[in-house]
């Protein structure tokens, strides 16, 4: 019955603001020239990483050699720049172990991407409940989670993911959940910040004396409120967690070969840089474009979501 | 004020306290045989025995973990390495300075680079300048620091080659150049083991400082010029950042009504500017900048690994792989303090900045 009563009065902070807020922080974000620029390579990265097995020439993994006359660690050749037609098109040249660079790097888009996305979901549900109970319960139980965190926040975070790799061992996955357990602390202090500015205002009170039970409040009343904030640190975490990883695999510690991760391909041929430099420029560069997309457009929907921001940056 | 600092060095203990009890489970976690790892893979069981016998291996963890807190929260004595067999201490008093030297030169370009960047940015708002300038510092946060250490390295070594940009991809110094100990130079008897020479022995690690303070300046320039690719490597990502907060600082300044009244009043451009809004807006700056020095310590692993030089960050992730305890543990509790000495400045900058915090 209680609940019944619950469901009919309207939340009055969220059900007649939030569609309109909604609606307002969409038309906005599609004025932040950095969010519309971030959206477009993102759309353009996320198109090839679908359609990786159209757009790449080869196989990732598969060795040309027997296949095609071939150099090891070939120069780009690419025809309309003056290679000899007669020659097969390797627009980003050959690696140690005779694969196409380029079929490698539009692989690579499906790693980064998912590495970017997993890691970043596993933190932030982590992080959310830790700090939904946290700062719901107060008392000893938040006071000894937060001091958890402060000890994880005191370490630099690649470190500890070496750290964490270390003792986890090495391997894509095992990266995967280093990085998104360093992660954990900055989603659990947001949420847990949330929670407190929220849990006192009226409208949960007045859920509460309706008779709510803990958890519909917290997940009906208190989350929605603190999701904006999530959304913009989530995406920029997401740049921070891919660039993260694509370190730890050059440092041997994260994908291994024959993955065509980005980070992998430039750390092992990291020695070749003065004899093969193309071996090196295109995953990095591949690396900083992705990560860009990702940052402008957590820059643009932070704008987008506090236009007091907007309006001092535009000013 | 005081009270304020004085709590927050209180809050820093548990904290430090957290970080040595964290590094000694994750040290220990590490699967693998430490005497495996330094005797060789057929050391015998009673080699093995002694080895761990040797190094307090054999004892109840929470023994080990007693006698670790002890030495190091008494006597500052990291222990002995496993692998090197020598002292962890010795170890760090020769390559803290390389990682300070680099994290320092790459902060002060970023700052010297960024802030005026800003400042230029803010000024001319919306201009040719600004557009490239904030383009610039978004590509230069999404980069990867040691691939722009390794493009910088092949365009300086192999495509100036032979002309006089060229620089040294790799090491501190070149290779037979051994600079004199200023002790050494100024005659004075130190004796080996004292903490006074210990001291003496981290201070003239510091190549720079110690080529400049004895004169040496062939040596000064041999390093200058092989820092010179890793420190702006390491500072792309602070150097960005720093530009994008001073940008915005300034432009919110630039409105405010003093900064009117200044013009108003007849003050020259330039130094409403500089005089009057550069300095309050320098103040949320500052504090980012020792935000920074966190990233700087975790770049240094990628930008010591890129250029080879032996630094604390090479140094613990070699210790890593080959699971010498004592080394990874000195070197992440070295590190993790210098983040909680950094981040208790930033916050005691906070408060000396803004009352407000201070009465909380």
């Amino acid at each position: 019955m209680t609940t019944n009563i619950e469901a009919v009065v309207p939340a009055p902070a969220d059900a007649l603001r939030s569609r309109s807020l909604a609606a307002l922080t969409w038309r906005r974000l599609f004025k932040q020239r950095n969010a519309i620029v971030g959206m477009a390579i993102l759309l353009f990265l996320t198109l090839v990483a679908i359609f990786a097995p159209l757009l790449a020439p080869y196989d990732p993994v598969q060795s040309l050699l027997g296949i095609e006359t071939l150099k090891e660690r070939e120069a780009p050749c690419i025809h309309i720049l003056g290679c000899p037609e007669d020659k097969p098109q390797h627009i980003m040249g050959i690696d140690a172990n005779y694969r196409d660079v380029f079929s490698r790097i539009i692989y690579g888009t499906r790693v980064s991407l998912f590495i970017g996305f997993s890691t970043i979901g596993m933190a932030v549900v982590v992080g959310a409940v830790i700090g939904a109970v946290s700062g719901y319960l107060g008392g000893w139980v938040d006071n000894l989670i937060m001091r958890l965190m402060d000890v994880v926040l005191a370490f630099p975070s690649f470190l500890l993911a070496i750290a964490i790799i270390t003792v986890i061992g090495r391997g894509l996955q095992n990266a995967l959940y280093a990085i998104a357990i360093v992660n954990i602390p900055v989603f659990a202090r947001l949420v847990r910040a949330s929670v407190l500015s929220i849990k006192e205002q009226e409208f949960v009170s007045a859920s509460r004396a309706l008779g709510a039970s803990n958890l519909r409040l917290l997940f009906v009343r208190i989350f929605p409120n603190a999701l904006p904030m999530l959304v913009v640190q989530a995406t920029l975490s997401i740049a921070a967690a891919i660039l993260e990883a694509a370190a730890l695999s050059f440092l041997g510690l994260g994908a291994q070969p024959p993955t065509p991760e980005w980070g992998t391909m430039l750390g092992s041929e990291r020695n070749q840089v003065f004899t093969a430099p193309h071996l090196v420029f295109f995953p990095g560069l591949a690396i900083m474009l992705t990560v860009l997309a990702f940052n402008l457009l957590g820059d643009g929907v932070r704008d987008a979501m506090d236009p007091r921001l907007a309006q001092v940056a535009k000013k | 004020m005081s009270k304020y600092i004085l709590r927050r060095i209180l809050l820093t203990i548990p904290v430090v306290l957290g970080i040595l009890v964290v590094t000694f489970v994750i040290a220990r976690s590490i699967p693998g045989d430490p005497c495996r790892s330094a005797l060789g893979e057929r050391a015998t069981e009673a080699a093995c025995n002694a080895f761990n016998a040797r190094m307090g291996l054999d004892k109840p963890i929470i023994v080990q973990l007693g006698i670790y807190m002890r030495e190091i929260l008494l006597k500052g004595d990291f222990g002995d390495s496993i692998r090197y067999s020598r002292p962890v201490s010795q170890m760090i008093i020769e390559r803290l300075p390389v990682t300070l030297e680099l994290g320092l030169s790459a902060l002060f370009i970023a700052i010297l680079v960024g802030v005026p960047m800003g400042v230029i940015s803010a000024v001319r708002r919306n201009s040719a300048v600004d557009v490239a300038t904030m383009v610039g510092a978004n590509i230069g946060v999404s980069m990867p620091v040691y691939w722009l250490g390794l493009m910088l390295a092949y365009v300086f070594a192999i495509l100036l080659k032979d002309t006089p940009f060229w620089l040294a991809p790799t090491g501190r110094l070149t290779a037979g150049l051994i600079p004199d100990a200023f002790y050494q130079v100024w005659g004075l008897g130190l004796t080996r083991g004292t903490t006074l020479y210990m001291l003496a022995d981290f201070v003239s690690n510091f190549v720079f400082l110690n080529a400049l303070i004895t004169g040496q300046w062939d040596v000064f320039v041999d390093a200058f010029r092989h820092m010179i690719l890793p420190a702006i490597a390491l500072s792309t990502i602070p150097l960005s950042i720093i530009a994008r907060i001073t940008r915005s600082s300034m432009l919110d300044v630039l409105g405010r009504e003093y900064v009117r009244a200044a013009r108003a009043k007849g003050v020259a451009e330039n130094l409403v500017i500089l005089k009057h809004a550069l300095r309050n807006a320098l103040l949320p700056v500052i504090t980012v900048i020792g935000i920074q020095v966190g990233t700087l310590f975790a770049g240094a692993v990628l930008t010591e690994t890129t250029f080879g030089l032996s630094g604390v960050g090479r140094a613990l992730f070699d210790a890593i792989t080959g699971r010498d305890f004592p080394i990874i543990q000195g070197f992440t509790v070295v590190v993790a303090l210098g983040y909680v000495i950094v981040n208790l400045l930033v916050d005691i900058s906070y408060a000396y900045i803004d009352p407000r915090i201070r009465l909380r």
